[in-house]
Protein backbone atom coordinates (compact mmCIF):
# COMPACT_ATOMS: atom_id res chain seq x y z
CA UNK A 1 0.00 0.00 0.00
CA UNK A 2 2.78 2.38 0.90
CA UNK A 3 4.30 2.02 -2.56
CA UNK A 4 1.08 3.32 -4.11
CA UNK A 5 1.16 6.52 -2.11
CA UNK A 6 3.06 8.54 -4.77
CA UNK A 7 0.49 7.42 -7.37
CA UNK A 8 -2.35 8.53 -5.12
CA UNK A 9 -0.65 11.89 -4.55
CA UNK A 10 -0.15 12.30 -8.30
CA UNK A 11 -3.87 11.78 -8.86
CA UNK A 12 -4.85 14.16 -6.07
CA UNK A 13 -5.01 17.38 -8.11
CA UNK A 14 -7.30 15.72 -10.65
CA UNK A 15 -9.44 14.27 -7.87
CA UNK A 16 -9.79 17.76 -6.40
CA UNK A 17 -10.76 19.20 -9.78
CA UNK A 18 -13.34 16.46 -10.29
CA UNK A 19 -14.77 17.16 -6.85
CA UNK A 20 -14.75 20.95 -6.96
CA UNK A 21 -15.32 21.70 -10.65
CA UNK A 22 -17.07 18.76 -12.24
CA UNK A 23 -19.27 17.85 -9.27
CA UNK A 24 -19.23 20.99 -7.14
CA UNK A 25 -19.88 23.55 -9.84
CA UNK A 26 -22.57 21.39 -11.41
CA UNK A 27 -24.46 21.08 -8.12
CA UNK A 28 -23.94 24.80 -7.47
CA UNK A 29 -25.51 25.67 -10.83
CA UNK A 30 -28.46 23.38 -10.19
CA UNK A 31 -28.92 24.90 -6.73
CA UNK A 32 -28.80 28.45 -8.13
CA UNK A 33 -31.56 27.58 -10.59
CA UNK A 34 -33.94 27.24 -7.63
CA UNK A 35 -33.16 30.72 -6.31
CA UNK A 36 -34.34 34.21 -7.22
CA UNK A 37 -30.77 35.33 -8.02
CA UNK A 38 -30.47 38.20 -10.45
CA UNK A 39 -27.28 40.27 -10.53
CA UNK A 40 -25.78 38.54 -7.49
CA UNK A 41 -26.26 34.95 -6.44
CA UNK A 42 -28.68 34.41 -3.56
CA UNK A 43 -29.34 31.20 -1.76
CA UNK A 44 -33.06 31.56 -1.08
CA UNK A 45 -35.64 29.03 -2.20
CA UNK A 46 -37.66 30.09 -5.20
CA UNK A 47 -39.18 26.74 -6.11
CA UNK A 48 -39.51 26.04 -9.81
CA UNK A 49 -40.40 29.63 -10.63
CA UNK A 50 -37.31 30.10 -12.83
CA UNK A 51 -38.31 27.03 -14.82
CA UNK A 52 -41.86 28.22 -15.39
CA UNK A 53 -40.44 31.58 -16.45
CA UNK A 54 -37.98 29.81 -18.71
CA UNK A 55 -40.61 27.90 -20.63
CA UNK A 56 -42.72 31.02 -20.95
CA UNK A 57 -39.73 32.83 -22.42
CA UNK A 58 -39.89 33.17 -26.23
CA UNK A 59 -36.16 33.42 -26.54
CA UNK A 60 -35.63 30.14 -24.71
CA UNK A 61 -38.38 28.30 -26.58
CA UNK A 62 -36.89 29.48 -29.88
CA UNK A 63 -33.43 28.40 -28.67
CA UNK A 64 -34.71 24.92 -27.89
CA UNK A 65 -36.45 24.61 -31.25
CA UNK A 66 -33.34 25.85 -33.04
CA UNK A 67 -30.97 23.42 -31.37
CA UNK A 68 -33.35 20.61 -32.28
CA UNK A 69 -33.49 21.68 -35.95
CA UNK A 70 -29.74 22.19 -36.04
CA UNK A 71 -29.00 18.92 -34.25
CA UNK A 72 -31.12 16.74 -36.52
CA UNK A 73 -30.03 18.37 -39.79
CA UNK A 74 -26.38 18.73 -38.80
CA UNK A 75 -25.89 15.15 -37.63
CA UNK A 76 -27.86 13.51 -40.44
CA UNK A 77 -26.32 15.85 -43.02
CA UNK A 78 -22.76 15.19 -41.86
CA UNK A 79 -23.39 11.45 -41.91
CA UNK A 80 -24.85 11.47 -45.43
CA UNK A 81 -22.27 13.83 -46.95
CA UNK A 82 -19.43 12.19 -45.00
CA UNK A 83 -20.48 8.72 -46.13
CA UNK A 84 -20.82 9.76 -49.78
CA UNK A 85 -17.41 11.46 -49.74
CA UNK A 86 -15.80 8.45 -48.07
CA UNK A 87 -17.33 5.99 -50.54
CA UNK A 88 -16.29 8.05 -53.55
CA UNK A 89 -12.77 8.56 -52.24
CA UNK A 90 -12.58 4.82 -51.65
CA UNK A 91 -12.90 4.10 -55.42
CA UNK A 92 -9.15 4.00 -55.99
CA UNK A 93 -9.07 7.58 -57.18
CA UNK A 94 -6.01 9.55 -58.11
CA UNK A 95 -5.16 12.42 -55.79
CA UNK A 96 -6.91 10.79 -52.88
CA UNK A 97 -4.73 12.63 -50.41
CA UNK A 98 -5.60 15.99 -51.96
CA UNK A 99 -9.34 15.32 -51.78
CA UNK A 100 -9.09 14.15 -48.18
CA UNK A 101 -7.13 17.26 -47.25
CA UNK A 102 -9.66 19.56 -48.92
CA UNK A 103 -12.68 17.93 -47.28
CA UNK A 104 -11.22 17.99 -43.80
CA UNK A 105 -9.42 21.33 -43.63
CA UNK A 106 -12.50 23.30 -42.45
CA UNK A 107 -12.58 21.17 -39.32
CA UNK A 108 -9.22 22.53 -38.21
CA UNK A 109 -10.51 26.10 -38.22
CA UNK A 110 -12.42 27.74 -35.40
CA UNK A 111 -16.17 28.32 -35.44
CA UNK A 112 -15.54 32.05 -35.32
CA UNK A 113 -13.55 31.84 -38.55
CA UNK A 114 -16.20 29.57 -40.09
CA UNK A 115 -19.00 31.90 -39.05
CA UNK A 116 -17.31 35.02 -40.37
CA UNK A 117 -16.48 33.36 -43.69
CA UNK A 118 -20.02 32.17 -44.29
CA UNK A 119 -21.58 35.39 -43.07
CA UNK A 120 -19.62 37.13 -45.80
CA UNK A 121 -20.46 34.64 -48.53
CA UNK A 122 -24.19 34.68 -47.67
CA UNK A 123 -24.41 38.46 -47.32
CA UNK A 124 -27.35 39.23 -49.68
CA UNK A 125 -25.98 42.58 -50.80
CA UNK A 126 -22.51 41.46 -51.83
CA UNK A 127 -22.31 37.69 -51.66
CA UNK A 128 -23.95 34.74 -53.36
CA UNK A 129 -27.23 36.54 -54.15
CA UNK A 130 -25.46 39.40 -55.90
CA UNK A 131 -23.20 36.97 -57.72
CA UNK A 132 -26.10 35.05 -59.26
CA UNK A 133 -28.01 38.27 -60.03
CA UNK A 134 -24.97 39.69 -61.81
CA UNK A 135 -24.90 36.57 -63.96
CA UNK A 136 -28.28 37.66 -65.32
CA UNK A 137 -30.78 36.01 -62.99
CA UNK A 138 -32.08 39.28 -61.65
CA UNK A 139 -34.88 37.91 -59.52
CA UNK A 140 -32.68 35.35 -57.79
CA UNK A 141 -33.10 35.58 -54.06
CA UNK A 142 -30.99 33.93 -51.40
CA UNK A 143 -31.41 36.03 -48.31
CA UNK A 144 -31.71 33.24 -45.74
CA UNK A 145 -29.21 34.81 -43.37
CA UNK A 146 -31.40 37.90 -42.90
CA UNK A 147 -34.68 35.97 -43.12
CA UNK A 148 -36.28 35.18 -39.75
CA UNK A 149 -37.63 31.83 -40.88
CA UNK A 150 -34.56 30.61 -42.77
CA UNK A 151 -31.57 31.99 -40.85
CA UNK A 152 -31.11 28.87 -38.72
CA UNK A 153 -30.56 26.84 -41.90
CA UNK A 154 -27.59 29.01 -42.84
CA UNK A 155 -26.05 28.00 -39.52
CA UNK A 156 -26.66 24.38 -40.54
CA UNK A 157 -24.91 24.96 -43.89
CA UNK A 158 -21.85 26.43 -42.19
CA UNK A 159 -21.92 23.58 -39.67
CA UNK A 160 -22.01 20.98 -42.45
CA UNK A 161 -19.09 22.67 -44.18
CA UNK A 162 -17.15 22.51 -40.92
CA UNK A 163 -18.06 18.98 -39.83
CA UNK A 164 -18.68 16.70 -42.84
CA UNK A 165 -15.00 16.16 -43.50
CA UNK A 166 -14.55 14.76 -40.04
CA UNK A 167 -17.29 12.20 -40.63
CA UNK A 168 -15.66 11.37 -43.95
CA UNK A 169 -12.30 10.76 -42.25
CA UNK A 170 -13.81 8.49 -39.60
CA UNK A 171 -15.90 6.49 -42.09
CA UNK A 172 -13.03 6.23 -44.57
CA UNK A 173 -10.88 4.66 -41.85
CA UNK A 174 -13.73 2.20 -41.35
CA UNK A 175 -14.05 1.43 -45.08
CA UNK A 176 -10.34 0.67 -45.23
CA UNK A 177 -10.85 -1.90 -42.51
CA UNK A 178 -13.44 -3.85 -44.51
CA UNK A 179 -12.18 -7.28 -45.58
CA UNK A 180 -11.03 -7.36 -49.22
CA UNK A 181 -12.47 -10.85 -49.67
CA UNK A 182 -15.90 -9.43 -49.06
CA UNK A 183 -15.56 -7.35 -52.20
CA UNK A 184 -14.36 -10.32 -54.23
CA UNK A 185 -17.26 -12.43 -53.02
CA UNK A 186 -19.76 -9.70 -53.87
CA UNK A 187 -18.22 -9.30 -57.32
CA UNK A 188 -18.43 -13.02 -58.04
CA UNK A 189 -22.06 -13.01 -56.97
CA UNK A 190 -22.64 -10.06 -59.29
CA UNK A 191 -24.06 -7.80 -56.60
CA UNK A 192 -24.06 -4.12 -57.63
CA UNK A 193 -21.53 -2.00 -55.79
CA UNK A 194 -24.08 0.35 -54.27
CA UNK A 195 -25.99 -2.63 -52.82
CA UNK A 196 -22.82 -3.91 -51.17
CA UNK A 197 -22.26 -0.50 -49.63
CA UNK A 198 -25.77 -0.07 -48.27
CA UNK A 199 -26.52 -3.64 -47.20
CA UNK A 200 -23.14 -5.05 -46.17
CA UNK A 201 -20.57 -2.33 -45.61
CA UNK A 202 -22.74 0.22 -43.82
CA UNK A 203 -23.80 -2.20 -41.07
CA UNK A 204 -20.13 -3.16 -40.63
CA UNK A 205 -19.31 0.51 -40.10
CA UNK A 206 -21.65 0.86 -37.15
CA UNK A 207 -18.94 1.49 -34.54
CA UNK A 208 -17.52 4.27 -36.72
CA UNK A 209 -20.96 5.77 -37.23
CA UNK A 210 -21.54 5.75 -33.47
CA UNK A 211 -18.19 7.47 -32.89
CA UNK A 212 -19.05 10.12 -35.46
CA UNK A 213 -22.51 10.69 -34.01
CA UNK A 214 -21.14 11.08 -30.47
CA UNK A 215 -18.55 13.57 -31.71
CA UNK A 216 -21.07 15.54 -33.77
CA UNK A 217 -23.61 15.52 -30.96
CA UNK A 218 -21.17 17.11 -28.53
CA UNK A 219 -20.60 19.76 -31.17
CA UNK A 220 -24.35 20.40 -31.29
CA UNK A 221 -24.56 20.95 -27.54
CA UNK A 222 -21.63 23.36 -27.68
CA UNK A 223 -23.08 25.38 -30.57
CA UNK A 224 -22.34 28.96 -29.57
CA UNK A 225 -19.32 30.55 -31.29
CA UNK A 226 -20.66 29.80 -34.76
CA UNK A 227 -23.93 31.59 -34.01
CA UNK A 228 -22.21 34.54 -32.34
CA UNK A 229 -19.86 35.02 -35.29
CA UNK A 230 -22.44 34.43 -37.99
CA UNK A 231 -25.71 36.03 -36.88
CA UNK A 232 -25.35 37.12 -33.22
CA UNK A 233 -28.57 35.20 -32.66
CA UNK A 234 -30.47 37.32 -35.16
CA UNK A 235 -32.30 38.46 -37.13
CA UNK A 236 -34.36 39.20 -34.02
CA UNK A 237 -34.07 36.03 -31.98
CA UNK A 238 -34.25 33.72 -35.00
CA UNK A 239 -30.95 31.92 -34.44
CA UNK A 240 -30.71 31.91 -30.65
CA UNK A 241 -29.40 28.66 -29.13
CA UNK A 242 -29.44 27.40 -25.53
CA UNK A 243 -25.71 27.88 -24.91
CA UNK A 244 -26.06 31.50 -25.98
CA UNK A 245 -29.18 31.97 -23.87
CA UNK A 246 -27.26 30.81 -20.79
CA UNK A 247 -24.20 32.94 -21.54
CA UNK A 248 -26.29 36.06 -22.17
CA UNK A 249 -28.33 35.68 -19.00
CA UNK A 250 -25.37 34.87 -16.77
CA UNK A 251 -22.92 37.48 -17.98
CA UNK A 252 -24.85 40.25 -19.70
CA UNK A 253 -28.44 40.31 -18.61
CA UNK A 254 -27.66 39.68 -14.94
CA UNK A 255 -30.31 37.04 -14.51
CA UNK A 256 -28.42 34.27 -12.80
CA UNK A 257 -31.53 32.39 -11.71
CA UNK A 258 -32.91 32.13 -15.23
CA UNK A 259 -29.49 31.45 -16.76
CA UNK A 260 -28.71 28.59 -14.39
CA UNK A 261 -32.19 27.15 -14.92
CA UNK A 262 -31.52 27.06 -18.67
CA UNK A 263 -28.09 25.48 -18.00
CA UNK A 264 -29.78 22.84 -15.85
CA UNK A 265 -32.22 22.05 -18.67
CA UNK A 266 -29.21 21.60 -20.98
CA UNK A 267 -27.66 19.29 -18.41
CA UNK A 268 -30.81 17.19 -18.09
CA UNK A 269 -31.18 16.93 -21.88
CA UNK A 270 -27.60 15.77 -22.30
CA UNK A 271 -28.00 13.18 -19.55
CA UNK A 272 -31.17 11.85 -21.19
CA UNK A 273 -29.48 11.65 -24.59
CA UNK A 274 -26.35 10.13 -23.08
CA UNK A 275 -28.18 7.45 -21.09
CA UNK A 276 -29.02 5.17 -24.05
CA UNK A 277 -25.44 5.42 -25.35
CA UNK A 278 -23.96 4.53 -21.95
CA UNK A 279 -26.46 1.70 -21.71
CA UNK A 280 -25.66 0.28 -25.14
CA UNK A 281 -21.95 0.64 -24.74
CA UNK A 282 -21.31 -0.25 -21.12
CA UNK A 283 -24.34 -1.97 -19.63
CA UNK A 284 -25.80 -4.24 -22.30
CA UNK A 285 -22.61 -5.96 -23.55
CA UNK A 286 -22.34 -7.78 -20.22
CA UNK A 287 -25.46 -9.73 -21.16
CA UNK A 288 -25.80 -11.56 -24.44
CA UNK A 289 -24.35 -9.58 -27.28
CA UNK A 290 -25.65 -10.07 -30.77
CA UNK B 1 -27.44 9.68 -58.94
CA UNK B 2 -26.70 6.03 -59.57
CA UNK B 3 -23.43 4.87 -58.13
CA UNK B 4 -22.75 1.91 -60.38
CA UNK B 5 -19.05 2.58 -60.70
CA UNK B 6 -16.58 -0.20 -61.27
CA UNK B 7 -15.00 -0.83 -57.93
CA UNK B 8 -11.54 -1.89 -56.96
CA UNK B 9 -8.57 -3.20 -58.74
CA UNK B 10 -8.50 -2.18 -62.38
CA UNK B 11 -9.17 1.52 -62.75
CA UNK B 12 -7.22 1.95 -65.95
CA UNK B 13 -9.97 2.53 -68.47
CA UNK B 14 -11.99 5.71 -68.33
CA UNK B 15 -15.63 4.74 -68.05
CA UNK B 16 -18.76 6.81 -67.45
CA UNK B 17 -18.67 5.62 -63.86
CA UNK B 18 -15.09 6.83 -63.35
CA UNK B 19 -15.97 10.20 -64.79
CA UNK B 20 -18.92 10.34 -62.42
CA UNK B 21 -16.69 9.59 -59.46
CA UNK B 22 -14.26 12.36 -60.33
CA UNK B 23 -17.06 14.79 -61.15
CA UNK B 24 -18.63 14.23 -57.75
CA UNK B 25 -15.33 14.59 -55.91
CA UNK B 26 -14.34 17.68 -57.85
CA UNK B 27 -17.69 19.38 -57.27
CA UNK B 28 -17.52 18.61 -53.59
CA UNK B 29 -13.96 19.89 -53.44
CA UNK B 30 -15.09 23.16 -55.01
CA UNK B 31 -17.81 23.54 -52.39
CA UNK B 32 -15.32 22.99 -49.58
CA UNK B 33 -12.78 25.37 -51.07
CA UNK B 34 -15.25 28.12 -51.93
CA UNK B 35 -15.23 29.99 -48.58
CA UNK B 36 -11.43 29.89 -48.41
CA UNK B 37 -11.16 31.22 -51.96
CA UNK B 38 -13.62 34.01 -51.20
CA UNK B 39 -11.76 34.94 -48.02
CA UNK B 40 -8.44 35.12 -49.82
CA UNK B 41 -9.58 37.17 -52.83
CA UNK B 42 -11.67 39.52 -50.67
CA UNK B 43 -8.75 40.18 -48.36
CA UNK B 44 -6.65 41.25 -51.36
CA UNK B 45 -9.17 43.70 -52.84
CA UNK B 46 -9.63 47.39 -52.10
CA UNK B 47 -13.10 48.30 -50.78
CA UNK B 48 -14.29 49.96 -54.03
CA UNK B 49 -13.74 46.71 -55.85
CA UNK B 50 -15.62 44.76 -53.20
CA UNK B 51 -18.63 47.08 -53.35
CA UNK B 52 -18.97 46.74 -57.10
CA UNK B 53 -17.31 43.52 -57.94
CA UNK B 54 -17.90 39.84 -58.19
CA UNK B 55 -17.24 38.03 -54.92
CA UNK B 56 -15.45 35.18 -56.71
CA UNK B 57 -13.31 37.28 -59.03
CA UNK B 58 -9.59 37.71 -58.61
CA UNK B 59 -8.63 41.17 -57.38
CA UNK B 60 -8.06 43.60 -60.25
CA UNK B 61 -5.86 45.85 -58.16
CA UNK B 62 -4.26 43.47 -55.70
CA UNK B 63 -3.19 45.03 -52.42
CA UNK B 64 -1.96 43.79 -49.06
CA UNK B 65 -3.21 46.90 -47.28
CA UNK B 66 -6.07 45.00 -45.63
CA UNK B 67 -3.66 42.43 -44.22
CA UNK B 68 -1.42 45.13 -42.79
CA UNK B 69 -4.40 46.95 -41.33
CA UNK B 70 -5.89 43.74 -39.90
CA UNK B 71 -2.60 42.84 -38.28
CA UNK B 72 -1.64 46.16 -36.79
CA UNK B 73 -4.41 48.77 -36.74
CA UNK B 74 -7.91 47.27 -36.99
CA UNK B 75 -10.21 48.22 -34.11
CA UNK B 76 -11.27 45.51 -31.70
CA UNK B 77 -13.80 47.48 -29.72
CA UNK B 78 -12.17 50.56 -28.23
CA UNK B 79 -8.59 49.79 -29.05
CA UNK B 80 -7.13 49.88 -32.53
CA UNK B 81 -3.96 47.83 -32.42
CA UNK B 82 -5.03 45.12 -34.81
CA UNK B 83 -5.39 41.41 -34.36
CA UNK B 84 -1.68 40.99 -33.61
CA UNK B 85 -2.53 41.72 -29.97
CA UNK B 86 -4.86 38.72 -29.97
CA UNK B 87 -2.31 36.61 -31.80
CA UNK B 88 0.31 37.11 -29.11
CA UNK B 89 -2.30 36.64 -26.38
CA UNK B 90 -3.27 33.33 -27.95
CA UNK B 91 0.39 32.30 -28.05
CA UNK B 92 0.84 33.21 -24.38
CA UNK B 93 -2.28 31.25 -23.45
CA UNK B 94 -1.45 28.32 -25.72
CA UNK B 95 2.06 27.41 -24.62
CA UNK B 96 1.53 26.91 -20.87
CA UNK B 97 -1.94 25.40 -21.40
CA UNK B 98 -0.70 22.77 -23.83
CA UNK B 99 2.37 21.86 -21.77
CA UNK B 100 0.47 21.64 -18.49
CA UNK B 101 -2.44 19.64 -19.89
CA UNK B 102 -0.11 17.13 -21.54
CA UNK B 103 1.82 16.68 -18.29
CA UNK B 104 -1.43 16.25 -16.38
CA UNK B 105 -2.76 13.75 -18.91
CA UNK B 106 0.46 11.73 -18.99
CA UNK B 107 0.77 11.49 -15.21
CA UNK B 108 -2.92 10.66 -14.79
CA UNK B 109 -2.90 8.08 -17.57
CA UNK B 110 0.22 6.46 -16.15
CA UNK B 111 -1.12 6.36 -12.58
CA UNK B 112 -4.46 5.00 -13.78
CA UNK B 113 -3.12 2.22 -15.98
CA UNK B 114 -0.23 0.89 -13.91
CA UNK B 115 -0.98 1.70 -10.27
CA UNK B 116 -4.12 0.45 -8.65
CA UNK B 117 -5.16 3.39 -6.56
CA UNK B 118 -8.40 3.02 -4.64
CA UNK B 119 -11.24 5.02 -6.08
CA UNK B 120 -9.20 6.09 -9.10
CA UNK B 121 -11.58 4.44 -11.54
CA UNK B 122 -14.59 6.14 -10.01
CA UNK B 123 -12.79 9.45 -10.36
CA UNK B 124 -11.95 8.67 -13.96
CA UNK B 125 -15.55 7.69 -14.69
CA UNK B 126 -16.90 10.96 -13.33
CA UNK B 127 -14.26 12.88 -15.25
CA UNK B 128 -15.31 11.22 -18.51
CA UNK B 129 -18.99 11.85 -17.91
CA UNK B 130 -18.13 15.44 -17.05
CA UNK B 131 -16.62 15.77 -20.51
CA UNK B 132 -20.06 15.47 -22.09
CA UNK B 133 -21.73 18.04 -19.88
CA UNK B 134 -22.10 21.45 -21.53
CA UNK B 135 -19.62 24.05 -20.30
CA UNK B 136 -22.48 26.41 -19.42
CA UNK B 137 -23.25 24.17 -16.44
CA UNK B 138 -19.85 24.91 -14.86
CA UNK B 139 -19.09 28.44 -15.95
CA UNK B 140 -20.83 30.64 -13.42
CA UNK B 141 -19.67 28.88 -10.24
CA UNK B 142 -16.18 28.68 -11.73
CA UNK B 143 -16.17 32.43 -12.29
CA UNK B 144 -17.19 32.88 -8.62
CA UNK B 145 -14.44 30.55 -7.39
CA UNK B 146 -11.81 32.34 -9.45
CA UNK B 147 -13.01 35.78 -8.30
CA UNK B 148 -12.93 34.72 -4.68
CA UNK B 149 -9.37 33.46 -5.03
CA UNK B 150 -8.33 36.56 -6.96
CA UNK B 151 -7.12 34.86 -10.14
CA UNK B 152 -10.15 35.78 -12.28
CA UNK B 153 -9.44 37.60 -15.55
CA UNK B 154 -5.77 36.69 -15.72
CA UNK B 155 -3.48 34.59 -17.83
CA UNK B 156 -3.25 32.07 -15.00
CA UNK B 157 -7.04 31.84 -14.89
CA UNK B 158 -7.49 31.04 -18.58
CA UNK B 159 -4.60 28.55 -18.52
CA UNK B 160 -6.15 26.76 -15.54
CA UNK B 161 -9.50 26.58 -17.32
CA UNK B 162 -7.93 25.01 -20.40
CA UNK B 163 -6.09 22.48 -18.25
CA UNK B 164 -9.24 21.65 -16.25
CA UNK B 165 -11.44 21.09 -19.29
CA UNK B 166 -8.68 19.33 -21.19
CA UNK B 167 -8.28 16.77 -18.39
CA UNK B 168 -10.86 14.20 -19.58
CA UNK B 169 -9.50 13.89 -23.14
CA UNK B 170 -5.86 14.06 -22.13
CA UNK B 171 -6.26 11.50 -19.35
CA UNK B 172 -8.22 9.16 -21.60
CA UNK B 173 -5.71 9.51 -24.43
CA UNK B 174 -2.71 8.60 -22.28
CA UNK B 175 -4.57 5.96 -20.30
CA UNK B 176 -5.56 4.12 -23.49
CA UNK B 177 -2.06 4.41 -24.90
CA UNK B 178 -0.43 3.10 -21.74
CA UNK B 179 -2.96 0.28 -21.53
CA UNK B 180 -1.49 -0.90 -24.84
CA UNK B 181 2.08 -1.08 -23.47
CA UNK B 182 3.22 -4.50 -22.21
CA UNK B 183 2.67 -4.86 -18.48
CA UNK B 184 5.85 -6.98 -18.20
CA UNK B 185 7.84 -3.85 -18.86
CA UNK B 186 6.33 -2.20 -15.82
CA UNK B 187 6.74 -5.34 -13.69
CA UNK B 188 10.40 -5.63 -14.62
CA UNK B 189 10.97 -2.03 -13.64
CA UNK B 190 9.23 -2.69 -10.33
CA UNK B 191 11.47 -5.69 -9.64
CA UNK B 192 14.47 -3.51 -10.37
CA UNK B 193 13.23 -1.33 -7.56
CA UNK B 194 11.78 1.54 -9.59
CA UNK B 195 9.36 3.84 -7.81
CA UNK B 196 6.40 5.79 -9.18
CA UNK B 197 8.35 8.70 -10.62
CA UNK B 198 11.52 6.88 -11.63
CA UNK B 199 9.53 4.37 -13.73
CA UNK B 200 7.55 7.24 -15.23
CA UNK B 201 10.59 9.25 -16.25
CA UNK B 202 12.92 6.40 -17.23
CA UNK B 203 10.59 3.83 -18.79
CA UNK B 204 7.20 5.25 -19.64
CA UNK B 205 7.91 8.79 -20.80
CA UNK B 206 10.59 7.79 -23.33
CA UNK B 207 8.00 5.52 -24.99
CA UNK B 208 5.33 8.21 -25.11
CA UNK B 209 6.44 10.34 -28.07
CA UNK B 210 3.69 9.24 -30.51
CA UNK B 211 0.87 9.92 -28.08
CA UNK B 212 2.40 13.21 -26.97
CA UNK B 213 2.36 14.34 -30.61
CA UNK B 214 -1.32 13.40 -30.93
CA UNK B 215 -2.14 15.14 -27.64
CA UNK B 216 -0.25 18.24 -28.68
CA UNK B 217 -2.08 18.51 -32.02
CA UNK B 218 -5.42 18.05 -30.30
CA UNK B 219 -4.69 20.67 -27.63
CA UNK B 220 -2.99 23.22 -29.88
CA UNK B 221 -5.89 23.35 -32.33
CA UNK B 222 -8.51 23.10 -29.58
CA UNK B 223 -7.04 25.85 -27.42
CA UNK B 224 -6.21 28.12 -30.35
CA UNK B 225 -9.78 27.84 -31.63
CA UNK B 226 -11.41 28.33 -28.23
CA UNK B 227 -13.78 31.25 -27.94
CA UNK B 228 -16.02 30.77 -24.91
CA UNK B 229 -13.29 30.30 -22.28
CA UNK B 230 -11.22 33.18 -23.60
CA UNK B 231 -14.27 35.39 -23.56
CA UNK B 232 -15.24 34.40 -20.03
CA UNK B 233 -11.97 33.95 -18.16
CA UNK B 234 -9.06 35.65 -19.90
CA UNK B 235 -9.85 39.25 -19.01
CA UNK B 236 -9.61 42.28 -21.30
CA UNK B 237 -5.81 42.22 -21.35
CA UNK B 238 -5.51 38.63 -22.52
CA UNK B 239 -8.32 38.13 -25.03
CA UNK B 240 -7.36 35.39 -27.50
CA UNK B 241 -7.35 35.88 -31.25
CA UNK B 242 -10.79 34.33 -31.82
CA UNK B 243 -12.45 36.83 -29.47
CA UNK B 244 -10.58 39.74 -31.04
CA UNK B 245 -11.59 38.57 -34.51
CA UNK B 246 -15.22 38.47 -33.47
CA UNK B 247 -14.88 41.96 -31.99
CA UNK B 248 -13.37 43.31 -35.20
CA UNK B 249 -16.15 41.83 -37.32
CA UNK B 250 -19.14 42.42 -35.09
CA UNK B 251 -18.46 45.76 -33.44
CA UNK B 252 -17.73 47.90 -36.46
CA UNK B 253 -19.63 51.18 -36.71
CA UNK B 254 -20.61 52.38 -40.17
CA UNK B 255 -19.54 50.53 -43.27
CA UNK B 256 -17.68 47.33 -42.63
CA UNK B 257 -14.25 46.93 -44.10
CA UNK B 258 -14.83 43.46 -45.53
CA UNK B 259 -11.30 43.16 -46.84
CA UNK B 260 -9.87 43.85 -43.38
CA UNK B 261 -12.39 41.43 -41.83
CA UNK B 262 -11.34 38.68 -44.23
CA UNK B 263 -7.63 39.35 -43.74
CA UNK B 264 -8.14 39.15 -39.97
CA UNK B 265 -10.09 35.91 -40.44
CA UNK B 266 -7.30 34.41 -42.53
CA UNK B 267 -4.75 35.43 -39.91
CA UNK B 268 -6.82 33.78 -37.17
CA UNK B 269 -7.12 30.60 -39.24
CA UNK B 270 -3.44 30.40 -40.08
CA UNK B 271 -2.10 28.56 -37.04
CA UNK B 272 -4.62 25.68 -37.05
CA UNK B 273 -4.31 25.39 -40.83
CA UNK B 274 -0.53 25.10 -40.60
CA UNK B 275 -0.86 22.51 -37.83
CA UNK B 276 -3.33 20.61 -40.00
CA UNK B 277 -1.23 20.64 -43.14
CA UNK B 278 1.99 19.80 -41.35
CA UNK B 279 0.60 17.04 -39.15
CA UNK B 280 -1.64 15.39 -41.77
CA UNK B 281 -2.68 11.95 -40.63
CA UNK B 282 -1.70 12.62 -37.04
CA UNK B 283 -4.40 15.25 -36.95
CA UNK B 284 -7.08 12.73 -37.89
CA UNK B 285 -5.67 10.25 -35.40
CA UNK B 286 -5.83 12.89 -32.68
CA UNK B 287 -9.42 13.77 -33.47
CA UNK B 288 -10.46 10.13 -33.61
CA UNK B 289 -8.71 9.47 -30.30
CA UNK B 290 -10.46 12.45 -28.78
CA UNK B 291 -13.70 11.21 -30.26
CA UNK B 292 -14.29 8.77 -27.46
CA UNK B 293 -14.70 11.79 -25.25
CA UNK B 294 -16.10 14.09 -27.89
Amino acid sequence: MRTRLPAAIALLPTALIVLVVYIGCMLWTVRLSFTSSTLLPKLDWFGVTQYTRLFANDRFVTSAENIFIFGVLFISGCLIIGFLLAVFIDQNVRGEGIFRTIFLYPFSMSFVVTGVAWQWFLNPGLGLQKLVRDMGFETFTFDWIVNQRMAIYTIVIAGLWHGSGLTMAILLAGLRGVDKDLWKAAKIDGIPTWRVYTSVVLPLLRPMVVTAVVLLATGVVKLYDLVVAMTLGGPGIATEVPAKFVMDHLFERNNIGLGTAAATIMLITVVIVLAPWVYVRYVRPQGSHA
Amino acid sequence: MSAAEPQGRRPRRLTIGRIGVYAFLATSALFFLLPLWIMIVTSLKPMEEIRLGNILALPAAMTFDAWIKAWSSACTGLECNGISVGFWNSVRILIPSVILSIIAGAVNGYALSFWRVKGANVMFGILLLGAFIPYQVFLYPLVRIFSMTGVYNSLLCIVLVHVIFGLPTMTLLFRNYYAGLPLELFKAARIDGGGFWSIFFRVILPMSTPIIVVAAILQVTGIWNDFIFGLTFAGRQNLPMTVQLNNIVNSTQGERAYNVDMAATMLAALVPLVVYFVSGRWFVRGIAAGAVKG
